[in-house]
């Protein structure tokens, strides 16, 4: 099979969504002939034209918020927010009108809309532009959250999206841009709700998002050589969440780790974290552990911002004491 | 000024006599709402608080009866004039003021959020100015359709402080919208002094961006219909985007439970407006005094207004509450 860029596979899904559907549009800053500065978007301007990749002012609230206008109208909108962070700067957008208008208009009005952002630490750019904030809107019903793993997952995951008739907000790691995985040239879409299992296992369970899906499988790379067989389960969309393909591989294994690169407290470790031991209780053999990103700003300094997120070693080294009885209680 | 043109869509064909009538009608119709809704929040039949529109009608009735229901508005906080003047049920809009499964959002909503898309009302908006993205995006939403739809966003002096308005009036400009930003200037934001909170002038601002603004007298029903004709007719024509600034009064308090108000505005400033500025007296002076009617067919036709009013009420109260199946319904669409 052909393989392709996370960046490509981003780029494909948006093309043939746009060219499936007349109603869907791209906007944000600097997406048209810039292709945003990953250049994800590029050549889309020039099959599609202006009208439909609109670059807009630096002026986030404001786009966002015609977004959210131009999908309750009959528009599909694929809004590009360029740094994660900046979701800050569209709460209101985003959380007050875009997540609650189907809700409070009791069922009439829809929001289909595709908020794309990034997250992901250590690309050296300090505490405005590094942040993982998917616990955020992940907190806010009407909204649904896709965190792709791969380009494989970006593809497929992006087209479901924008066929979705929910506000969808997905986050690529914007260090995995350049990433290639094998795509396939036909269309295929990925479910909102079905986790993939990765690698099976039987003694831990794994449970990684995003770039710590590839951390994840390092680590379980390491536990492999120590006899350890380590399962990894990707759940690719956190709202909805394929509780069921957890609980299933816990209720195996009986131990797991859960990971994720946004800060552990009240993050999406500890909302996955609780519902295992909630549910599976009496199958476990040690408490879940959480695995975040430390509850720090993100440090400049190369030597400070690679001790904040989880590594292979970390997650195999916790592994590793879970699997040996030890009862540590902090990662 | 000149007498308006109809637009190319709306009312071609009936005489003014009717339009007026319906104008009037519509006024005495949000009115009569507004009395009988405070009337609950006073017997303590309603749930949380409402904001009354009473005073402003006139800005209501002119802007929306210039618009057809493909046109879309974007309402506020204080949004049920805006609702009734673009075609809503009393029946609707009572049942959703009081919580109940046959109202308009299905008891969901409430007074802050009554959106009655049939009509082209997206929704009234309870965070100041928060719907000012959404009618700028319903107009870029028209703009990429190829549609001649035009979209009015109602907000309050108070909103011309939300810095939003002024990232969504760039863009508006930029990209030429249909959609015509309407600012109902009634003097106070909450309980403050517009002047207390606004430096400089409200339609500079708008003005700022290229964008041609026009102040008319909120208590003239004529004045802002023919107003809003003409800018419809020209933003229909991708002349937009355009701004009004709307000057009116809010008889009540900022909401229904704002009462004693001696300590920001005064009784005898209350008295003023109502007694020489009432947009409903002085127009029903005109109907008269021009012929168009008798004063037997309005007082029949307030009667009337008034009897749908008390029936409305009386069906909302006895209406069933949403089953509690509805609480995590809606969520997330289909």
């Amino acid at each position: 099979m052909r393989e392709i860029t996370l960046s490509q596979a981003v780029n494909e899904a948006i093309a043939e969504e746009m060219r499936r559907d007349p109603t869907v549009f791209l906007m944000g800053e600097d997406v048209a002939e810039a292709g945003t500065p990953f250049k994800v978007l590029s050549g889309l301007v020039e099959e599609f034209g202006t009208e439909r990749v609109i670059d807009t002012p630096i002026s986030e609230p404001g786009f966002v918020g015609l977004a959210v206008g131009a999908a309750m109208t009959g528009a599909r909108p694929v809004v590009d927010l360029m740094f994660g962070d900046f979701i800050y700067l569209v709460m209101d957008q985003l959380c007050n009108q875009a997540a609650k208008q189907h809700y409070m208009s009791g069922g009439k009005l829809q929001v289909p809309m595709v908020l794309r952002t990034n997250l992901g630490a250590t690309r050296r750019s300090a505490a405005q532009h590094s942040q993982s904030l998917q616990a955020i809107v992940a907190h806010i019903p009407g909204l649904k959250v896709a965190l792709p793993s791969s380009a494989y997952e970006a593809k497929g995951l992006m087209k479901t999206a924008i066929r979705d008739n929910n506000p969808v907000v997905i986050f690529e790691d914007k260090l995995m841009y350049q990433d290639k995985a094998p795509v396939p040239e036909d269309e295929y879409l990925i479910p909102f709700g079905e986790a993939a299992v990765l690698r099976e296992g039987r003694d831990i369970t794994l449970i990684g998002t995003s770039s710590m899906v590839q951390v994840a499988g390092k680590a379980a790379d390491i536990l492999a050589n120590e006899g350890i067989s380590a399962e990894v389960i990707d759940p690719r969309t956190i709202v909805p969440l394929d509780e069921a393909t957890l609980l299933g591989s816990v209720k195996k294994t009986s131990r797991a780790i859960v990971i994720d690169e946004g800060h552990q407290s009240y993050g999406v470790t500890a909302e996955i974290a609780s519902r295992l031991n909630e549910k599976a209780f009496y199958h476990l053999d040690a408490p879940v552990l959480r695995m975040g990103a430390m509850d720090v700003p993100v440090p400049f300094s190369p030597a400070l911002e690679d001790l904040t997120v989880p590594t292979p070693e970390k997650v195999a080294d916790a592994a590793r004491r879970l699997c040996a009885g030890e009862m540590i209680h902090a990662a | 000024m000149t007498a308006a043109k109809t637009t190319s869509k709306a009312k071609a064909g009936k005489s003014n006599a009717d339009d007026y009538l319906r104008m009037y009608r519509q006024m005495v119709r949000i009115r009569t709402f507004e009395d009988n809704a405070n009337q609950l929040y006073l017997s303590a039949k309603m749930p949380g608080l409402t904001h009354m529109y009473s005073g402003e009608e006139a800005v209501a009735v002119g802007i929306c009866e210039a618009l057809t229901d493909d046109d879309r508005i974007t309402s506020t906080h204080r949004g049920h004039g805006h609702c009734v003047a673009k075609g809503a049920d009393f029946k609707q809009m009572f049942c959703e003021l009081l919580g109940k499964e046959e109202g308009y959002c299905r008891g969901k909503g409430g007074s802050m959020h009554i959106a009655d898309q049939s009509h082209g009302n997206l929704g009234a908006n309870a965070i100041v100015g928060g719907s000012m993205g959404i009618a700028t995006g319903s107009a870029l939403r028209a703009k990429l359709q190829g549609s001649d739809d035009v979209t009015v966003c109602f907000f309050g002096d108070g909103a011309t402080a939300q810095g939003l308005w002024y990232e969504v009036m760039n863009m508006a400009a930029l990209w030429k919208l249909p959609v015509i930003y309407a600012c109902e200037n009634n003097g106070y934001s909450e309980y403050t002094k517009t002047e207390e909170i606004a430096a400089g002038s409200i339609m500079a601002r708008a003005e700022a961006f290229g964008i041609e603004a026009h102040q008319v007298d909120g208590q003239d029903v004529l004045a802002v219909n023919e107003l809003t004709q003409k800018l419809v007719a020209r933003a229909r024509k991708g002349e937009g985007p355009f701004f009004m600034e709307l000057t009116t009064y809010r008889y009540h308090g900022h909401h229904v439970g704002d009462i004693n108000r001696d300590y920001y505005r005064s009784k005898d400033e209350e008295k003023e407006w109502k007694d020489n500025r009432d947009p409903i007296v002085r127009f029903r002076g005109y109907l008269v005094s021009e012929g168009i009617a008798t004063e037997e067919e309005i007082e029949a036709m307030n009667a009337e207004i008034e009897t749908d009013a008390t029936d409305a009420v009386a069906y909302a109260e006895k209406a069933p509450y949403p089953p509690a199946n509805e609480v995590d319904m809606h969520v997330y669409a289909d």
